[in-house]
């Protein structure tokens, strides 16, 4: 009787398949692209440029101090895009604080989206209205949210899935890492979608991992894991459709590695050039995901100057209309503070009220 | 608002036999699962085992995996999933297997849990109950006799609840899975086996959140207590008759929301009040209960409020836990202190 003969030694599952493979999976500039939908090619084309110019409008925005903060995802539009369009009206998504444009892409209205950001308050949306979470500012911790609602959805008998997004200074959290082991253990219909954008803050992927690749930590849970090119808008969309499906198909949750950079400092505050090259910025510009996707379309013959600009025109509209309703000051009732903190406040959080009201009054009226 | 109260539809003769806080827990998790589908326990241990003081005894069995299931060894993990299915509608019931092991979940439950009805401007309700097993005096080795109800009573959000008496192991903990709001149900594990003639067939037992209970009314002074305290504290009173003391007690039952009407009513009848705690006593409950009461009774008060807590000590090792445990001498030396030559 050795080790082998015991009930206890038995590998639950065959690691092999679960590996992602060596190197990105890519479609545009490969011969696969060629039987991408001319339909989706657009639609993507569409959101990655209207993307591209809410990043830009609202870091322009936080200089003129509408914006407390706004964390760009310049650079990253592939991801944030794929990732809602991945989804169906009953699926759930989970963003993290830099996800402001995937939130948008499904269906978030454009200002209600950045009240986080802007401060009048700590969320704009009913997370119900596009089942879309709030906004996370703690790293990973809406990863174990999004593994139990879709737990409860199974549970119910519900086709949901629910795709949570995580970054690659967030895998390092233990609840990254306790997520993906509930998940894995629950057969939860999640997909989690790892934005490597090469940094959290200024720290680089070599002090945040010794892992092969992000997607190498999936076989440890027991779930696959696929890498990606992040920059790659049709690729990230097709990896992530994959496992959402295979999700609801019932085949478990799955972790996307998507590489991609983060062109912008981590926010308006940080200053990048403290701890990166400008080359290696320049050298991921030369990889832009528009442009990248831009190509495809061109060589297709799926993109004429007149799309180009009716696209553009209607990304210019949207940026307009942003800074029109950002323009003015939000409407702020301080009252608030104290009608959510439970169903009904206690008696004496209503003093509390009271105190504020009678302040706010000889404020008025002197 | 609420969910479905207790079944009247068990037999309607009240049969009062003796029962222990855990079986009553127990009763109380069996009622909620039966009338409300929505209701998910979860936490180590509590499925096969059923909970490693078998609060949980037969539910999985009676129930199935699903509705009360066994987890991942991750604290953090529990808490986090639980407020996704509860964004889902669900009704999660978790346990976490000690006190001090609820550490892990802090940061869930205190930036999420507590938040989320708040962050979306009540559009998100989070009614999850945390069930945890705390205080000592059960021999326990380190960390599994803490007392953390300040870190929960100090986050705006969350209701901290905690039964002294079999019959409130019931009703509070019925009321705490049916209240919308999360609810920190903290369980005195040293009387998880004291016994009481209770009945869960009486209907509509559901002991509100947010009051208190006299459990002895006296006239000298008053004893204001929770939990694992309650006993001591009647016990206290007992033995002051000899000094001719008349001592109330009142149990609070409720440490969020706090029953300040009840409390500032009995203290302004003696003038004289001790409150009573395991937990430390720098910055602990005792604090701010003491504050309340003086700053709603001052003009009645004959002595400052007193606080017979735990030192500001780790929680000790179980050879010299007796040490640091309230007990009956040390809150009858308080109430000696309470001004008795000026009265």
């Amino acid at each position: 009787m050795t080790v082998l003969d015991t009930p206890a030694w038995r590998p639950r599952t065959d690691a092999a398949p679960l590996l992602p493979d060596r190197e990105p999976y890519r479609l545009l500039g490969t011969p696969a692209a060629a039987r991408l939908d001319a339909a989706l090619l657009r639609t993507l084309y569409g959101h990655l440029v209207r993307g591209r110019r809410y990043n830009q409008q609202a870091t322009a925005l936080t200089k003129q101090g509408r914006l407390a903060v706004y964390p760009s995802s310049t650079g990253q539009e592939a991801c944030q895009i794929a990732a809602p369009l991945a989804l169906r009206p009953q699926d759930w998504l989970f963003p993290s604080y830099r996800d402001t444009l995937a939130v948008v892409a499904r269906g978030v209205d454009p200002v209600e989206a950045l009240t986080l950001l802007r401060g009048d308050w700590h969320t704009g949306y009913d997370p119900r209205a596009h089942r879309v979470a709030p906004l996370s500012t703690p790293l990973a911790t809406q990863l174990p949210h999004a593994v139990g609602l879709a737990h409860a959805a199974r549970l119910s008998g519900d086709d949901v899935a629910a795709l949570a997004m995580v970054g690659d200074g967030g895998t390092s959290e233990g609840d990254f890492h306790e997520a993906l082991n509930f998940a894995a253990v629950w057969q939860a219909p999640v997909v989690f979608l790892v934005q490597n954008n090469g940094f959290a803050i200024s720290v680089p992927l070599a002090k945040q991992t010794a892992a092969p690749t992000f997607a190498h930590k999936a076989v440890g849970y027991g779930m696959p894991g696929r890498l990606v090119d992040g920059n790659d808008a049709p690729a990230v969309h097709e990896a992530l459709t994959e496992a959402v499906d295979r999700a609801r198909a019932g085949g478990g949750p799955t972790l996307v590695e998507a590489v991609t950079y983060r062109i912008d400092a981590h926010t308006n505050a940080d200053d990048a050039t403290r701890y990166r090259d400008d080359s290696e910025v320049a050298a991921w510009r030369a990889h832009d995901p528009i442009a990248l996707l831009e190509r495809e379309l061109t060589g297709r013959g799926l993109l004429d100057d007149a799309l180009r600009r009716a696209v553009a025109d209607e990304a210019e509209a949207m940026a307009a209309s942003l800074r029109e309703r950002m323009h003015d000051d939000p409407r702020l009732d301080p009252m608030e503070l104290f009608a959510y903190v439970y169903a009904e406040p206690t008696p004496q959080l209503r003093e509390q009220q009271a105190l504020l009201r009678a302040e706010l009054e000889a404020e008025r009226q002197s | 608002m609420t969910t479905a109260m207790p079944s009247t539809d068990r037999a309607p003769a009240l049969t009062r036999k003796p029962a222990t806080m855990a079986q009553a827990l127990n009763q109380a998790l069996r009622d909620a699962l039966a009338t409300d589908p929505a209701v998910h326990v979860l936490g180590e241990d509590v499925g096969t085992l059923g909970g490693v003081f078998r609060i949980t005894d037969g539910l999985t069995r009676e129930f199935g995996e699903d509705r009360c299931t066994d987890t991942p060894l991750a604290e953090a993990g529990i808490l986090g999933t639980a407020v996704g299915m509860a964004m889902y509608g669900l009704r999660p019931v978790v346990e976490m297997q000690f006190d001090a092991f609820a550490y892990p979940a802090f940061e869930q439950l205190v930036s999420h849990v507590a938040r989320m009805r708040n962050r979306t401007r009540g559009a998100t309700a989070l009614p999850i109950t945390v069930r945890i097993p705390y205080g000592g005096g059960i021999g326990g080795v380190e960390h599994h006799s803490d007392s953390s109800e300040a870190y929960y009573m100090h986050t705006p959000g969350l209701h901290v609840v905690t039964p002294a008496t079999v019959e409130d192991a019931y009703g509070l903990l019925r009321a705490a899975i049916a209240s919308d709001d999360p609810v920190i149900f903290l369980e005195p594990k040293r009387l998880y086996w004291s016994k009481a003639d209770w009945s869960p067939q009486a209907p509509n037992e559901v002991a509100p959140i947010g009051r208190a209970a006299v459990r002895r009314p006296g006239r000298t002074a008053t004893l204001v207590t929770y939990g694992p305290s309650l006993p001591v504290c009647l016990e206290a009173a007992e033995a002051a008759k000899e000094e001719g003391w008349d001592l109330g007690v009142v149990d609070l039952r409720s440490l969020v929301p706090f029953d300040e009407e009840t409390v500032a009513a009995v203290v302004r009848g003696t003038g004289r009040a001790v409150v009573v705690h395991e937990s430390s006593g720098f910055a602990g409950a005792g604090a701010e209960i003491a504050a309340r009461i003086t700053e709603r009774c001052f003009h009645h008060l004959e002595a400052p409020v007193l606080r017979v807590a735990g030192f500001d000590i780790p929680y000790p090792p179980p050879m010299l836990e007796r040490h640091h445990l309230p007990g009956v001498d040390r809150i009858l030396d308080a109430v000696g202190r309470l001004q008795w030559e000026e009265g």
